[in-house]
């Protein structure tokens, strides 16, 4: 039995079907990529799992529970954590503070939040600005602070919403080593990545959407070389050479 | 031994600034404006004088069960309030809207029965009856109760329940994720902000021995209530003292030089609420530590 | 027969209430702003037509001009000095600069004129025809016809007019609207100015009928509140519609129910509204 697993699981807005009978699975340990081209309804897939939507049909399921009908914090206390496209900070708490906030979920003590907090940062390298405020931070800072929050929740499964986007290279490659640092610490992750290079050394497997719908799955070499995949970013005017 | 006036002046303060923390665990903390605290106040001091008069009630346990009054009406009006997702503005309010209400009931209520006013019997003085001839040890009392909410303030601010307050103040849906129930803990601050003002009712109630209808559940207290957070800096511990006493000095000041009128003060308030949300919305507080803050700069700089 | 009595002045009132409540949401749909000076401004529309009819003899109606425009100018120089600093600020905030500026203006009324009702008496309207049994007042009707008038002008002028569609734009889409080079700036005055002076207009139509003194602001603005919600904040057409709703709803029920609580079932219709429907009747700015 995989950690999270959906099923057929379908949701429109208004008329339109943003996700489609959607099955897929992420296995314990593994780091599995969502892409697929803008629209895709990736982050609604995020938003499904965490419960900041209900699904029309179909079933989530994490470490055998099911998830619909929970609410967000039901869902984070569960053992998921997400960080979201558009950074969230706290912005009137320091850096520290902010992931504090997350220390909380599982330590009632606020010396050892706040110590717990210190590691955290630590670990994904923004000790040195702890007392600074969330707008005084770089991109890939902010990017790291929404990181190191929802890391200190102590989740089994972390959902990462385009942690990339926006960075520089030299910054990119930073976040993957910190990414497969955290894996390394036992977290499973779900990623959702536009930055193709990112993604595909990341994962151990990739799944693809294309409006709503999977239309591929499997290795990153696998899912390069999918016709479809190929013809759902491109258009159907090109045809792999 | 300072006069009687001096001893009033301080009791107001320290008052206004009690009713200031109370208002501002909901308000600056947890970030729930209500401009309907009137509501708590109102039902506080007529609970513990109706329970004194007609059953002979000590009004120290008629505080108690006004605070138990409040609470109920804090979780009443709240859980409608969040279940339904009022925020901001709306929630400001629908808090409003319940305040009237209150006092309206109220009003209708007590007009029939005590047109003039509900007048509290004299004792003299009579620590049962929670009646003093000297104002002093009114001052006391006020003294312990800002102590304790301003300590109680403080324990939560660094404890896990602030730290969970100030994050749905800030980004109430970043919050639900990182596993916080934002709705259970933004009722806890209603109710412990409630149970606080509605004490303060009572003991405005034994102060001035004489309830009105709409002195006590008017907007204008649900005002004078909020101002002193907001002035002094809500979110933070001192900030309701801060805002006390600047707002209090400013109305003696204005009324002992400056012709008053009824209503003089409550102009002066709108105009220093007016200047501090355009230049210093962080509060008084904030606007004395940044040039105190770049004072110790300079001096470690030389 | 008590009842066409109450549907006729519930009409009516309807009308005022429209005006004022157009104001309301004309600056709520362009700066998302809850103006809770509203009442206040009306207050003093009202005392410029007092002031001007009891100096210098002008008919109240004449002096709409007059008090539409005052409250047009206070309008645009409250926005220019108080409100357009805190436009980005949190909109708790904005709520509470609205509040001081109308402690600022009710308890300057105050001081200026004292809490003594005034009331002004205009002679050709002393006479209330009855026709069928019903009691028609005449400065009532008038003060629907003008406010249905000066509501369908602004209609037109949001609607036909340069200026009016980018007043619209500004409210549907600010984005768009900078993105296209409206004067953000100009819009923002000119709709607080022009909701000034809807409702200091409102304020000189009510004049004949109703006594001025510095509290008068707050029973109209309740109302205005409740409509604004009903009809959907930022919904112009709803206001109008909600407007006689309630109007004809305020009337009804005081056949029936003691005054006091007329107050009550407005406000519980406004919490209602704000927690079951809170994009109102017709539809508008989710609250």
């Amino acid at each position: 039995m995989a950690l999270l697993e959906l099923s057929q699981v379908s949701r429109s807005f208004g008329g339109i079907r943003a996700v489609n009978a959607l099955s897929f699975a992420v296995p314990e340990a593994a780091i599995v990529g969502l892409i697929g081209p803008n629209g895709s309804g990736k982050t609604t897939v995020f938003n499904l799992i965490s419960g900041v939507f209900l699904p029309d049909r179909g079933a989530l399921s994490f470490a055998g529970q099911s998830l619909v009908g929970r609410k967000p914090h039901e869902v984070c206390r569960l053992g998921i954590g997400r960080t979201f496209q558009i950074v969230q900070p706290f912005n009137s708490l320091t850096v520290l503070e902010n992931v504090r906030v997350g220390a909380f979920r599982t330590i009632g003590d606020p010396d050892r939040a706040t110590r717990e907090a210190d590691a955290v940062l630590a670990l994904v390298g923004l000790g040195h600005k702890r007392e600074a405020l969330p707008t005084s931070l770089t991109i890939a800072d902010r990017k790291r602070l929404e990181l190191a929050r929802a890391l200190a929740t102590r989740p089994r499964l972390l959902l990462l919403d385009e942690v990339m986007a926006g960075l520089r290279p030299a910054e990119t490659l930073e976040m993957i080593e910190l990414a497969r640092r955290i894996h390394a610490s036992g977290v499973t992750l779900l990623v959702i990545e536009h930055v193709m290079r990112a993604v595909m050394s990341l994962s151990h497997r990739i799944v693809v959407l294309h409006h709503g719908e999977k239309i591929a799955e499997g290795t990153p070499q696998e899912v390069a070389r999918d016709p479809e995949v190929i013809r759902a970013y491109l258009g159907e005017e090109y045809r792999p050479a | 031994m300072p006069s009687q006036y001096v001893i009033h002046l301080a009791v107001m303060i320290l008052f206004f600034a009690y009713l200031g923390v109370a208002w501002n665990i909901l308000g600056g903390y947890a970030g729930q404006f209500s401009f309907g605290h009137a509501a708590f106040f109102g039902l506080g001091a007529y609970t513990s004088t109706l329970l004194h008069i007609h059953y002979g009630v000590s009004p120290w346990l008629g505080m108690v069960l006004g605070g138990l009054a409040g609470v109920l009406l804090g979780l009443g009006s709240g859980f409608l309030s969040f279940r339904y997702g009022l925020r901001g503005p709306y929630f400001a309010l629908v808090m409003l809207a319940f305040a009237e209400m209150l006092r309206l009931l109220f009003e209708t209520w007590m007009s029939k029965t005590y047109p003039l006013g509900l007048p509290i019997p004299l004792k003299g003085t009579s620590l049962l009856d929670f009646q003093f001839k000297d104002k002093g040890h009114y001052f006391y009392i006020v003294l312990v109760m800002l102590i304790a909410a301003t300590w109680l303030c403080h324990r939560l601010a660094r404890s896990r329940i602030g730290a969970y307050w100030m994050a749905i103040r800030d980004n109430e849906d970043a919050a639900e994720a990182l596993g916080i129930n934002a709705f259970a803990y933004k009722l806890l601050a209603m109710a412990i902000s409630a149970v606080l003002t509605a004490m303060g009712g009572t003991f405005y109630a034994q102060y001035f021995l004489t309830l009105e209808v709409n002195e006590l559940f008017g907007v204008q207290i649900s005002v004078e209530i909020l101002l002193s957070a907001i002035i002094g800096g809500a979110g933070t511990v001192f900030g309701p003292l801060v805002g006390a006493v600047a707002l209090q000095l400013l109305s003696e000041v204005t009324r002992v030089y400056i012709r008053a009128f009824s209503g003089f003060d409550l102009m002066i308030y709108g105009c220093v609420l007016i200047l501090v949300i355009i230049f210093l919305p962080q509060g008084l507080l904030e606007g004395m530590r940044r040039p105190y803050r770049a004072l110790v700069r300079a001096v470690a700089r030389a | 027969m008590l009842i066409l009595q109450a549907l006729l002045s519930g009409l009516l009132n309807g009308g005022i209430y429209s005006l004022v409540a157009v104001g309301l949401t004309l600056i709520f749909g362009v700066m998302r702003i809850i103006n809770f000076a509203h009442g206040s401004l009306m207050m003093l529309g009202m005392y410029v037509s007092y002031w001007l009819f009891v100096l210098w003899g002008v008919d109240p109606y004449l002096s709409l001009i007059a008090s539409g425009s005052v409250l047009f100018a206070v309008g645009v120089l409250i926005e220019a000095v108080l409100v357009s600093p805190v436009l980005e600020a949190p909109e708790h905030d904005q709520l509470l600069l609205t509040l001081g500026i109308s402690l600022v203006i009710e308890n300057l009324a105050l001081f200026l004129w004292k809490a003594d009702p005034r009331t002004v008496t205009v002679p050709y309207l002393a006479v209330a025809p009855m026709v069928g049994g019903i009691m028609i007042s005449s400065p009532r009707v008038i003060a629907f016809a003008v406010s249905l008038a000066f509501t369908a002008a602004l209609y037109v002028f949001l609607r036909r007019t340069d200026l009016g569609r980018a007043i619209r734009a500004v409210s549907q889409d600010r984005e768009g609207a900078l993105t296209v080079g409206i004067n953000m700036r100009r819009i923002y005055a000119l709709a607080f100015g022009i909701g000034c002076a809807c409702v200091g207009a409102a304020g000189g139509l009510v004049v004949p009928f109703y006594a001025v003194d510095p509290y008068v602001g707050g029973v109209f603005v309740i109302t205005a509140f409740v409509v604004v919600v009903l009809g959907g904040m930022g919904n112009f057409g709803g206001a109008l519609l909600a407007a006689l709703i309630v109007g004809l709803a305020e009337s009804v029920a005081a056949v029936f129910i003691p005054a006091a609580m007329k107050q009550i079932v407005m406000y519980t219709i406004f919490v209602v509204v704000l927690l079951f429907r809170p994009q109102g009747l017709f539809g508008g700015r989710r609250a």
